[in-house]
Parts: C-alpha cells; sequence; structure tokens
C-alpha cells in the first residue's frame, strides 16, 4: 500500500471513529481512550528515534510538557485556540528534539539518552520558576462552554482531535519506516560506524529523526492542559510518561509503526482498567515488570512474536 | 552583590561537604559506565534500597546507619554480581546492550522504586544517629556533623577505591578491561569475570552511599530518580572511568549547587548542575580528566 | 367476583409498594477518588478512615433517607492525570448519587469540568483556593481557611505579628516550589504590604533540596525580624533542622508549614519545633470547645494505629468527617439528592459539626476563617504521648479560640 493510499485509510478510519463514538453515552469511555491514544502518539514518536534509529530518548516527557506548555502559554497570552496552539507546540517540541540532537548526537547513543534526562530537569526547573504560566503553582486552563462541530461534550472534541493526531503520528512513521530516509536510519541503528563508511550522512538523519520524534511528542501535549483544566509541572514532567514512552514500543515491538501502537493500545487499557479497578502502585509495577521480561526475553516485542510464528508457519 | 564573608566561607564548605557526598554516590557509576561502559542508570535505586535497609537496621537494633551499610555491603556486593550475570548473558553476549540494555536497567529502577513503595510507602523516613543535630562551628563557619560524618567515610571510600583500582591485580585488571579486553584475555584473565567483581562493588558503593543519604536527608522512594542525571553528570564531568576526575566533578558541582542556592535562589540549584552537564556534552565531552 | 377483585387489587398494591422497597433498599452511592498512594497518600488514607467512620455512624443509624450508604472510590495517585477518568466512571458506570473530592488542589482542580457540566454539587477537601478561576455556584471546601483562602490562610501569623511590641520592621519570605507554598506566600504578601513591613529575602526552593543550610543561612545575612515559611513535609523538616544547625535568629519563625500537624514530624522534630509558630486545625488545647470530637478522635486513632497511617488524626479527619456530615444534613433538610437544592441549602445554612458551626461564603469557601495559629513550647523528647494531652501548643488566633500570647524572640523561646 502506498503512503497515500495508507494516510487516506487512516484518516478514513479516524474520523469513522470520532464520528461513531457520538453513540457512546458513557463518559469513562472518552477520558480513559484520550489516554491511550495521547500514549499511541508518545510511544510511535519515541519510537521513531528509539526503535528505528536506536537512540533511546529517557526525556519524553520533557517534549511532551514543552506542548502542554506551549499551549499554556500562548492561552495565557493570546487566548489560543487549539488551532494554533497544536502547531505551535509542536513546532516548538521540534525545535527542542533539533537543539538536543544537534548538541549530543555527535556523541555515543549513551550520551543523548543522559542529555534528554538532563534536559528534562532543566526544562523542569525552567517551567517551576516561570511565573507566568503559573510556575510550580500550576496553571488553569478553562474548557470553552461550546464545543465545535456539534459534538456533545468538549471531551468529545479532544478524544476526535487524539484520534487524528494518532493517525497523522502513525502515517508519518510509516511514511518514514518506508523511505529512505527510514532505511538510513536502520542503517545507524544496525551499526553505526559501517553506515557512516558507506557514506550515510549519519549526523544529518540522526538530527532530522530527532526532530519528528521530539515534534511529535510535544503535539501529544498540546491538548493536554485542556483536558485536566490545571497542569504544574511536577505530574506535567512525570516519569511515568518516560517509562511508557519506552515500554510500549518495547512491548509492542520497534521494528515497525504497528509495534507501538499495540504496545499502546495493550499496555495503556490495561493501564486505564487497572485504575479503575485494582487501582494503585501496582499499575507501575506491572509496568515496570513488563518492561524488563519483555526486554529480556522477548526482545522484539509482539509483532517479534508475531514474526517468528508467520516465519515458523511458511516454513 | 557583596559578598559577605561568612556566607561565602559557608556556602564553599557546604559545598564540599555535599560534594563529598555526591562522590559517594557517583563513584559507583564511575566504575560501572565510565569503565566497564555498562548504562547502570539503575544505580540510585541500590543507594535508595542501601538507604533503606539501614534504616530498618538502624530503627530496630539502634545500630549507626553507616556502620550497618559497611557491614552489609558484602550482600550489595552478591547483588552486584548476580545483576550483572543477567545483564551480560541477556545482553552484552548477544551485542545489544546500548538500546536493551539501558531499557532493561530503566525497568530494574522503576521496579525497585515501585517495590519500596508498596513495602514501605511514601512517608519520609529518617535515621537517628549520636551525631545528626551537632554542630561544630570554627569561627563563623558551620560544620554540621550530619554532613561532616559521611564527607569523611566517602573520602575514604573514594580514595580505598582509587588505590585499590591502581595497586592491586585486580584493580589493575578492571583498568585494562576499559581500555582493551582482548589484550586482558590473551594474558589469561577471564574479562568477563573482572567486570562481574567490578560491577559488583559499583552496587556495594551504592550501598554505603545509601546510608550517607538517609544520614543526611529523610528518604522516600521516589528520590532515586533525582539522582540519576547528578551520577551521570558528574561521571561525564569528570571524565569517564577517572576516579579523581569523579571526585573533582563531584566538588564542583557541589560548590556549584551550594554557591547558586545561597547567592542567587535555591530554585535555580538543579538547573546549575544539568546544565554545566549539557554544557560539558555538547562542547567537552572527554569532562576534566577524560581519556 | 368480588374475590378476583379484591386478589387483584392486593396484587396491584404489592406491585406497587416493591419498587418502593426496593428503591428503599437501593443504598445511597457516595463516589470519589482519593490519594492512597502517592506523595499524599497518608492524608489520603487519614480522611478515608474519617469518612468510613462517619459511614459505619450514619448506617448504625438507619442511613440517610431510609437508604444505607455506599462509597466507591479509586486510588487516584496524588496524580492529576487520573482524575477526569475516576469521575466519569464514577458518574457515567458506577452512576453515584453524590461525589466528593480527594485531597489536594491537584486533584480537586481536574474534576471540576465534569462537575460542572454534570451541575454535581462538588463538597471539596482542602484545595487552597480552586473556585476562584472556575467560579462554580455548587463547589463547596471544607478547608476552614475563609472566603478568601489565599489571604485568610496567612493573616494568623501576620496579625500576631503586628502585636509584637517594639512592631517588626523587616520580614524574610521562603517556600518551596509548589503550588500551595507559591499561594501562601502570595497572600503572605499581599499583609506584608498592608502592614508595611519591609521584605529583605523573598526566594523558593526546589522541593528535593537536599542541603537547607545554605538557605536558611542567606536568611540570616539580611536579619529579618520575621520568618514566613510554606513548605510541604520533607522541606518542612528540613528547614527546621537547618534553622537549628545554623542557629536562626528571629523574632518569629514559621507560620505555614505543612507537615507537623501530624505525628510524624512532631516525634521526629520534637524538642526542635519549640518556640515555632505554625497552623494546626486542632489541637488538644481547644479540646473544650468541640467536645464530640474526642469520641471521633478516640475511635480514629484505633483504626489509624492498626493501619499505620498517621495516629495522631488532628488535620484532616476531623474536617473529612465533618465534610460527610454537612452533606448528611443538607441531604436530610432537602429531602432529597436534587444537587441543585443541596446546593442551595448548603449555601443559606449553617451547619453544626464536629468541628464546630460551619458556614459557607458565597464562593463555597468558609464564612469565617479558622485556621489556628500556635506556637509549640515545653516539648522535651520525641514521643507522641505529649502532644495527645494539653500544654505544648499555644493558640494565638483567631481570637475565639485563643489559649495564650506570641512568646518572643525565636531563638530565646527555644524550651
Amino acid at each position: 500500500m502506498s503512503n497515500r493510499a495508507f494516510a487516506a485509510v487512516a484518516f478514513a478510519i479516524a474520523l469513522a471513529i470520532a464520528a461513531a463514538s457520538q453513540l457512546i453515552a458513557n463518559e469513562f469511555f472518552f477520558s480513559a481512550a484520550y489516554t491511550v491514544l495521547l500514549y499511541v502518539i508518545l510511544a510511535t514518536a519515541w519510537n521513531i528515534l528509539g526503535g528505528y534509529t536506536g537512540y533511546v530518548n529517557f526525556g519524553s516527557a520533557a517534549f511532551f510538557a514543552i506542548g502542554a506548555y506551549t499551549t499554556v502559554a500562548l492561552f495565557y497570552a493570546f487566548k489560543a485556540p487549539l488551532i494554533v496552539t497544536i502547531p505551535a507546540g509542536t513546532a516548538v517540541a521540534g525545535l527542542a528534539g533539533l537543539g538536543l540532537g544537534y548538541l549530543t548526537l555527535r556523541l555515543r547513543g549513551v550520551f543523548f539518552a543522559i542529555a534528554s534526562l538532563a534536559l528534562a530537569v532543566v526544562l523542569f526547573t525552567f517551567v517551576v520558576n516561570w511565573d507566568f504560566v503559573g510556575g510550580a503553582r500550576g496553571a488553569y486552563v478553562m474548557q470553552p462552554s461550546e464545543v465545535p462541530f456539534g459534538l456533545k461534550r468538549y471531551i468529545h472534541l479532544l478524544f476526535a482531535i487524539e484520534v487524528l493526531m494518532a493517525a497523522a503520528a502513525l502515517v508519518i512513521a510509516r511514511a518514514i519506516e518506508t523511505s529512505t530516509f527510514g532505511r538510513g536510519l536502520a542503517a545507524i541503528r544496525d551499526d553505526e560506524l559501517a553506515a557512516e563508511s558507506a557514506g550515510v550522512p549519519t549526523l544529518k538523519l540522526k538530527i532530522i529523526s530527532a526532530t519528528v520524534s521530539g515534534a511529535l511528542m510535544g503535539m501529544a501535549g498540546t491538548t493536554f492542559p485542556y483536558y485536566l483544566s490545571y497542569i504544574e509541572p511536577s505530574s506535567a514532567f512525570s516519569l511515568s510518561y518516560a517509562v511508557n514512552s519506552i515500554a510500549m514500543p518495547l512491548i509492542g515491538g520497534m521494528m515497525s509503526w504497528m509495534g507501538p501502537l499495540i504496545g499502546a493500545v495493550l499496555l495503556g487499557t490495561v493501564q486505564q482498567l487497572v485504575q479503575v479497578t485494582i487501582s494503585s502502585a501496582w499499575n507501575l509495577l506491572i509496568v515496570g515488570v513488563l518492561l524488563v521480561l519483555f526486554v529480556t526475553l522477548a526482545p522484539n516485542g509482539i509483532m517479534g512474536w508475531v514474526e517468528a510464528w508467520r516465519r515458523r508457519r511458511n516454513s | 552583590m557583596e559578598f559577605p564573608t561568612a556566607l561565602l566561607l559557608n556556602a564553599i564548605i557546604a559545598g564540599l561537604l555535599l560534594g563529598g557526598f555526591y562522590a559517594a554516590v557517583s563513584v559507583g557509576i564511575s566504575i560501572s559506565f565510565g569503565m566497564l561502559d555498562v548504562v547502570n542508570i539503575a544505580h540510585p535505586a541500590f543507594i535508595i534500597l542501601g538507604a533503606y535497609i539501614s534504616y530498618i537496621v538502624n530503627t530496630h537494633y539502634g545500630v549507626d546507619p553507616i556502620a550497618v551499610s559497611l557491614l552489609l555491603s558484602p550482600l550489595f556486593f552478591l547483588l552486584g554480581m548476580a545483576l550483572y550475570r543477567v545483564y551480560y548473558l541477556c545482553f552484552e553476549k548477544r551485542g545489544q546492550e546500548s538500546l536493551r540494555g539501558l531499557a532493561f536497567f530503566f525497568g530494574i529502577l522503576f521496579i525497585t522504586e515501585v517495590a519500596l513503595i508498596l513495602i514501605f510507602g511514601v512517608d519520609y523516613r529518617t535515621v537517628k544517629t549520636a551525631y545528626a543535630d551537632t554542630t561544630l562551628r570554627l569561627g563563623v563557619v558551620d560544620f554540621p556533623l550530619r554532613l561532616v560524618v559521611p564527607f569523611l567515610v566517602s573520602m575514604a571510600m573514594v580514595v580505598g577505591i582509587q588505590l585499590f583500582l591502581t595497586h592491586t591485580f585486580f584493580g589493575r585488571a578492571v583498568l585494562a578491561v576499559a581500555q582493551d579486553q582482548l589484550a586482558l584475555r590473551l594474558m589469561g584473565v577471564n574479562p568477563v569475570r573482572i567486570k562481574e567483581l567490578a560491577f559488583a562493588l559499583s552496587i556495594a558503593t551504592a550501598g554505603v552511599a545509601g546510608a550517607f543519604l538517609i544520614v543526611i536527608q529523610p528518604v522516600e522512594p521516589s528520590i532515586g530518580r533525582e539522582y540519576i542525571g547528578l551520577v551521570f553528570a558528574v561521571c561525564v564531568l569528570g571524565g569517564m572511568g577517572s576516579i579523581w576526575g569523579t571526585l573533582l566533578a563531584a566538588f564542583v558541582l557541589g560548590l556549584a549547587e551550594s554557591f547558586t542556592s545561597t547567592f542567587f535562589g535555591p530554585s535555580w540549584a538543579p538547573a546549575v548542575s544539568f546544565g554545566l552537564l549539557l554544557f560539558a556534552l555538547a562542547f567537552r565531552p572527554a569532562g576534566l580528566f577524560g581519556r | 367476583m368480588k374475590l378476583i377483585r379484591a386478589i387483584a387489587a392486593i396484587f396491584g398494591a404489592m406491585l406497587l409498594a416493591v419498587p418502593a422497597a426496593v428503591l428503599a433498599q437501593q443504598p445511597l452511592k457516595i463516589g470519589f477518588g482519593m490519594s492512597l498512594t502517592g506523595p499524599l497518600a497518608g492524608n489520603g488514607k487519614a480522611a478515608l478512615i474519617a469518612m468510613e467512620i462517619w459511614r459505619d455512624d450514619v448506617n448504625a443509624k438507619g442511613g440517610i433517607l431510609g437508604r444505607k450508604v455506599e462509597f466507591v472510590y479509586y486510588d487516584d495517585q496524588t496524580n492529576p492525570a487520573t482524575v477526569p477518568s475516576i469521575y466519569a466512571k464514577l458518574l457515567d458506570v458506577d452512576k453515584v448519587d453524590l461525589v466528593v473530592s480527594g485531597y489536594g488542589t491537584n486533584v480537586i482542580a481536574p474534576a471540576m469540568p465534569i462537575m460542572m457540566q454534570r451541575k454535581f454539587t462538588f463538597m471539596s477537601l482542602f484545595g487552597l483556593n480552586v473556585n476562584s478561576k472556575f467560579k462554580y455556584d455548587r463547589y463547596f471546601q471544607i478547608m476552614p481557611a475563609g472566603p478568601d483562602p489565599a489571604v485568610d490562610w496567612t493573616r494568623g501569623f501576620f496579625e500576631v505579628a503586628m502585636t509584637l511590641n517594639p512592631k517588626p520592621q523587616t520580614v524574610a519570605l521562603v517556600g518551596a516550589d509548589a503550588e500551595y507554598p507559591h499561594l501562601a506566600l502570595e497572600g503572605a504578601r499581599a499583609h506584608v504590604k498592608k502592614a508595611g513591613l519591609k521584605i529583605v529575602y523573598d526566594k523558593s526552593y526546589p522541593p528535593k533540596t537536599v542541603d537547607y543550610s545554605p538557605i536558611v543561612r542567606a536568611i540570616q545575612a539580611t536579619n529579618p525580624d520575621l520568618v514566613y515559611l510554606a513548605s510541604y513535609p520533607p522541606d518542612s523538616a528540613g528547614m527546621v533542622r537547618a534553622a537549628n544547625e545554623v542557629g536562626l535568629k528571629a523574632r518569629m519563625f514559621g507560620g505555614g508549614l505543612v507537615g507537623t500537624q501530624f505525628a510524624a514530624l512532631k516525634t521526629q522534630l520534637g524538642p526542635l519545633l519549640n518556640g515555632m509558630i505554625n497552623y494546626e486545625a486542632y489541637a488538644p488545647d481547644v479540646g473544650g470547645k468541640f467536645p464530640s470530637l474526642d469520641q471521633f478522635l478516640a475511635k480514629y486513632q484505633g483504626r489509624a494505629v492498626k493501619e499505620g497511617v498517621d495516629p495522631l488524626g488532628f488535620y484532616l479527619p476531623p474536617y473529612a468527617y465533618a465534610m460527610m456530615q454537612v452533606l448528611e444534613q443538607a441531604i436530610k433538610a432537602v429531602g432529597s439528592l436534587d444537587q441543585g437544592k443541596l446546593a442551595a441549602y448548603m449555601h443559606t445554612y449553617e451547619f453544626d459539626t464536629y468541628v464546630g458551626k460551619v458556614r459557607f461564603a458565597k464562593n463555597g469557601e468558609w464564612a469565617i476563617p479558622r485556621m489556628l495559629t500556635v506556637q509549640y513550647h515545653g516539648i522535651s523528647g520525641n514521643d507522641l504521648e505529649q502532644w495527645m494531652k494539653p500544654g505544648h501548643v499555644t493558640v494565638l488566633y483567631p481570637k475565639e479560640y485563643q489559649t495564650g500570647t506570641v512568646k518572643a524572640p525565636f531563638h530565646e523561646n527555644r524550651k
């Protein structure tokens, strides 16, 4: 399937889901689904730099928070609506990815990972000290009382936007995967030195990958302040975003665009359900244990299992 | 800005004492990451674990936590050996340590933190020591024993490790494994075994550093995360694999934080440390003493 | 013929009676999120115990409107991100009859949009000034901060400070980089301006600071008359210790430390607290004014010790119980669960609870502030028993609960 066709299918499905959701009366579905979709975007974004290029980013929360706080800043300054803040947040996060990449991707992958953590801390401190967006006190972003497009409630709009953004992220991931750019990234992931010797412009590709990855993570964060109406630094920069955005592609499979989708839907749904049934720190324990189990025993994730099963069936 | 002498001297002393503590916390990473190339991002989890174990023994038997940690360091040593075995078998042998090894340790960090939360809850824990509330005064300078005692033990530990690495066979083998594994093998030494024991040593230092931590401040399970960046910052700034570099970098970081807290406002202190790290990574990744 | 009609009549009566009977047996469900894990879990669990005691008390007397009270609650992990889903599930899936909030602004604010959409009456537990942004007319707050929480919160400290003779001139403001301390310090600045004091230090610190001595030293270098501190438990402990180590000298020190209300910090810091000013929700020294509270505290303390939660219960538990009492009385007075009628009733009338008479202002906050400004004294050693009896906490403000006057300066009253 060509990328164009895939994009058309993806957006068609997204719109259909958004429309069909109007039949659901249960609002719990929307909050839970919004969160799962948010993780689909984060996981897919992470995987572009992580699975495709082989560079681990521990600072997903930083980029996510950049998207969220750009929305807050523009809302406070200009009462900017989502249609403005979403691209703005995405762009700023992309710039951050570009900056971080430019500074540290010349070095080994490990340094990029550590630097991404450092970036998260520096940004966190910066936001905490930035009174305009509320600093440590947090910021309130009121949901508008009128919902456009005739949707019943504001959360429905947020859900619809998330579905479309998730579709966009998947389309971009697949486009990268099947392009020459993607093959260059795979070469870097498999053996960077060999790729460099073979003439692949590794630094340029890595930086682009980091930019795209960061931008998409920021995109995931842009609607978040509206979802909660209240955002404050500690929870915006929560380490659970970092852990989940690593665990989900790992569990789903890092080689293709389907892996993060599967991982996010599975792990995300489990977490949402556990939260309102067993509900407690067991949630995080499950994520951690699954992460370790999968990384040691099933390094290619669920997609890897599917591949192996398919190969066994064909041979 | 005026620099009142008393404030300045106290800021320097506080920074150095803090730096001593940071050195203890980071020396393990200097070995595991700097020399063995193992990105043990779960190192702070073992520090917290050490803090909690010291806490338990201190609460039940009243023994000084630092003494407890030194006595129990063989346990951490064994834990480190086991952890390295798993890491080696699952990742290093297969050549996948960069991505998956990292994720593995990240998972370990998380599991440790959550397990501690489930067992101990999220309340802050402190220990009772004989010297916790005493402060020595020399002129205008304060020396709170709560910081001085860990500082002294930490210095002893760091110097001890450096001497060990440079003056014993095993120690020199560790330094060699960092430089040239093949040569080491040719000399009849099993590099895997060396790495295993060195990694175990790094975890043992984490256990002791945990006791320092809980003497200095109250501890709760998620504190570990704050130290991930710090330990790697110190290791990188100091130049990978140099113990003296780590020590110096720890002092630099301690002083930077102390000065920022005192003169510019404490809320910028974390940004200073990590800003320094980013700066170092961008412009001088070899660090201060790098190879 | 008559027999058939009679039987039909009896049958009909039974059919009509059955739904009524069924309805009477349908429990009255109250839903909420609560911090059972995460940084505020200690308080969350304490509040839950208090609420469960209320539930058992009410059910022992036959329930409310003839229905047995049942709780449906989920752990919000002290994480705002979980709150919208939790309240959506409570309203749409569990179909609860009434909601209350979790503990703290972090988890109250994210629930506001859904409350406002569904027009549910929302009784909330200890969030500072949440409604100032939402301006929701069905929001109620059980924390006795006062109608203008940000300012009323710090009023006590400064009212007491201005009674010192000679009047203080300078003040140092310090607090953690977090929501509550920021708000408290904003209010403090308003008082400082009104009183004409000069601010000589005004900085905040990151909550996970390791060493607080540089901060205290920097404060001391400015020689303030007053030092107002707004902090959360870990830094409350750190700052108190640092003040002790550095030997902080000031006429009054303290004001807004969260944490010393609980047993853990009271026992940990013990005599280090002597001379400090702080806020308390309750102290045994004013126990005479709240007679029913003793019984409740005895019940609470029994359970708390067993469940490993704050054994004193002087902070959240009485207010968590009171909040449920307010709801109970409102429902009984209105006679139904109509959210609009409940809200209207709660805005108009006064309630009689274990923490005294409660009346709400138009914005849902307390009409009259009642946080106690206190000074600690006479604490020796680190045991808990001394705190359970009067004699260690002098209440300085408000006047109707005052038990003594402030002893200044701070550094000369450390016994």
